[in-house]
C-alpha cells in the first residue's frame, strides 16, 4: 500500500515537473506545477509531516498558483523564439541535467549513512503535526519565525513598488 | 519505503528544474522551474528530518516555503513591470539590465 502510494505520487511529481518544462503555453506549465505540488504533499504525508503537507497545499497550490494564473492571464502566453545564443543549447542542457542527477545520486547513495536504507526510526503519534511544529516555531525557532514575517512584509512592499504604475514611465 | 527513494526522487526533480532553467526563455517559466528546484530541496529536507526522527528539519522546509513565496511575489512584480514597459518577455533579450 505504502509502495503503491509512493510510486503514484512520484510519477505525479515527475510528470508535473516534465509538463512544466515541456509545454509551450505557460498556462499549461502552471497546471503541471499544481499537479507536481499536490503529489509532493502526498509524499510529505508519507514522511509523516502533516503540517508541511497542509502548508504545501494551502500556500503553494492555493495562493501562489492563483497569483501565477493571474499574471499569465494578464501578460498572455506567447510562443518562445527558437533562437539559441549558445549553439546546441537544447541538446547540451539535458546532458548537463543528467550529469547533475548522477552526481547527486552518487553523493546521496555513496554517503554511507546507514540510516538511509531504513524507514527512519519509529516516531510518536504527534510527529510533525501542527501542534508539534507550532511549539517548535514559537519556542525554539522564534527568531527565524519573526525574521521570515519581516521578509514577507518586505516582499509585499517591494512587489507593490515594482508593479505600481509610474507617471514618469508613461510619458 | 526507505529514505533513499525519497532522496533520489528529490535529486531527479532538482535536475529536471535545472534543465528547465537552461532551456526555457520565458522568465515566467524560469520562475516555475525555480519553484521545482526549491520543492526538491524541501523534499530532501523533510526526508532527512524523518531519517533523524527530529521535526526540526520540517521547520527548515516551512521557512524555505516562505522564502519561495517572497521570491515569487517579487519575480512576478518584475514580470508585470517589464510587460508594462512593453519590453520583450525573453531572458535573452533582457540581458543588458538597463532601464
Amino acid at each position: 500500500m505504502e509502495e503503491a502510494l509512493f510510486f503514484a505520487a512520484a510519477i505525479g511529481a515527475l510528470g508535473g515537473a516534465v509538463t512544466v518544462i515541456a509545454m509551450r503555453n505557460p498556462f499549461y506549465s502552471v497546471l503541471g506545477l499544481i499537479v507536481h505540488l499536490f503529489s509532493l504533499a502526498v509524499l510529505f504525508l508519507l514522511l509523516t509531516s502533516a503540517f508541511v503537507a497542509a502548508a504545501q497545499v494551502v500556500v503553494y497550490a492555493g495562493a501562489v498558483m492563483v497569483l501565477y494564473v493571474f499574471v499569465v492571464a494578464y501578460v498572455g502566453g506567447g510562443g518562445e523564439s527558437a533562437w539559441e545564443p549558445i549553439p546546441g543549447q537544447r541538446f547540451l542542457a539535458p546532458l548537463l541535467g543528467l550529469a547533475l542527477f548522477v552526481e547527486l545520486s552518487i553523493a546521496i547513495l555513496g554517503s554511507s549513512l546507514l540510516a538511509l536504507s531504513t524507514d527512519g526510526p519509529d516516531v510518536k503519534a504527534g510527529f510533525g503535526d501542527p501542534a508539534a511544529i507550532g511549539r517548535l516555531l514559537l519556542e525554539k525557532f522564534l527568531l527565524p519565525f519573526e525574521a521570515s514575517s519581516i521578509l514577507l512584509l518586505l516582499a509585499a512592499v517591494g512587489a507593490v513598488v515594482l508593479a505600481a504604475r509610474r507617471r514618469e514611465a508613461q510619458a | 519505503m526507505t529514505i533513499e527513494w525519497f532522496l533520489v526522487l528529490s535529486a531527479l526533480l532538482f535536475s529536471t528544474g535545472a534543465v528547465g532553467i537552461l532551456i526555457r526563455r520565458s522568465p515566467m517559466v524560469i520562475l516555475l522551474c525555480l519553484e521545482l528546484m526549491l520543492n526538491a530541496g524541501n523534499l530532501a529536507l523533510v526526508a532527512f528530518s524523518r531519517m533523524v526522527g527530529n521535526a526540526e528539519g520540517q521547520i527548515f522546509a516551512v521557512i524555505v516555503m516562505v522564502v519561495a513565496a517572497c521570491e515569487v511575489v517579487v519575480g512576478l512584480g518584475l514580470i508585470v513591470a517589464i510587460f508594462r514597459r512593453r519590453l520583450p518577455l525573453n531572458v535573452d533579450d533582457l540581458r543588458e539590465l538597463r532601464g
